[in-house]
């Protein structure tokens, strides 16, 4: 008789089974992509400690209450004109030319009943305990953006790009260039505008 | 002459498929190494507010507290808005205890430089969310993100 061959397996239904295996992995991966709003919280103040005491031109309020309302220095606000408010109480520089403090960067009104300068101006948000999470987030979300717009024109002005771009593409490690140097002028940026949000306890 | 005619004739080969096995398993390769198994099951509801000046989040040096109401399956637990830690509702004052628990899962050189991921649904009451963040300050616990959606202008939503 003759010798056959031995004959070859059929792999033709390997595709099947990798197709199978392959959707199953499609429809359970969730590729998660969390971006979120980045804040440092104070650090806890012992009790007997006194607060140093902040001049009332010094603070921006915000104040959100529970119909998602926001009063800003006392007056009824919408949240479309919240970040030009805060852009223009942070970059007043209210204390005049010469002075110690004076503000040579600033471009705002200089109106001395505001703030001082960007390194003494306060913005302290109060939300009322029954007021959203949503409407908290929109105001933090706002008062950031007053900051990073104030940043980014300094950093245009002083070094030609934009601090949110740079700070991102450091982040992602897309940067090139000399990323120390860089940093350390991120840094000068970052202590022109020092972000200084606070939060009041909605309890009293 | 009639030697081309006949080879003109012959039946259109079929197309190799020899190689579709290999380029589905390329495919599988990649789904296989980016899926991530849900470790928690997030038993509130999650609907995320919205922003535009968001950053990335890190994923190694994060810890997550979920907030909202109870989600579907969970109605038993009541409306109130509720915090899970973990995959299990905590009080305001279980806060400290369950977070340093979840820290523990990181590694080692990151546990320092941990950053609390703030997962809260839109609705809840940011009292509550006052109240974690209370939580964390006596924890010493001070890097916070607070998650969100990605919008172009947050305020025209």
């Amino acid at each position: 008789m003759a010798r056959r061959s031995a004959p070859e397996i059929n792999a033709g239904s390997m595709a099947d089974i990798a197709f199978l295996l392959l959707i199953f992995f499609l429809v359970t991966t969730t590729i998660e992509k969390d971006r979120g709003l980045v804040r440092a919280l104070p650090p806890e103040q012992p009790e007997n400690v006194e607060p140093p005491i902040i001049k009332e031109k010094n603070l921006f309020v915000v104040i959100i209450n529970n119909e998602e309302e926001l009063l800003v220095e006392d007056k009824p606000m919408e949240m479309k004109d919240l970040q030009e408010a805060a852009i223009a109480f942070l970059d007043n520089g209210g204390i005049p030319n010469g002075q110690e403090g004076y503000c040579d960067y600033c471009q705002g009104e200089r109106d001395p009943s505001s703030s001082d300068n960007p390194d003494k101006a306060i913005v302290t948000v109060k939300s009322l305990r029954e007021s959203s999470y949503e409407s908290f987030i929109t105001v933090q979300n706002e008062l950031v953006g007053a900051y990073n717009f104030l940043r980014d024109r300094e950093s245009q002005r002083l070094y030609g790009w934009k601090y949110t771009e740079v700070s991102k593409s450091i982040d992602e490690g897309t940067f090139k260039g000399d990323e120390e140097a860089t940093e350390e002028k991120l840094d000068i940026i970052k202590d022109m505008y020092p972000q200084k949000l606070s939060e009041v306890d909605p309890n009293n | 002459m009639s030697k081309f005619r006949k080879g003109a004739a012959k039946e259109l080969p079929a197309v190799n498929t020899a190689s579709l096995p290999d380029i589905v398993f390329m495919l599988l390769f990649f789904f296989m190494v980016a899926t991530v198994l849900r470790k928690n099951d997030v038993k509130v509801a999650q609907i995320l507010p919205a922003a535009d000046q968001t950053e990335k989040l890190l994923k190694d040096r994060s810890v997550y507290i979920f907030a909202g109401k109870p989600g579907e399956g969970y109605k038993q637990f009541g409306t109130e808005g509720k915090i899970q830690i973990g995959d299990k509702f905590v009080d305001v004052n279980e806060v400290q205890p369950a977070i340093l628990e979840e820290r523990e899962k990181l590694r080692d050189e990151l546990k320092d430089r941990v950053m609390v991921a703030f997962k809260v649904d839109k609705e809840t009451n940011s009292g509550l969310v006052y109240d974690v963040k209370q939580e964390l300050r006596q924890a010493n616990l001070l890097k916070v993100i607070y998650i969100t959606t990605q919008t172009d202008d947050a305020v025209k939503q």
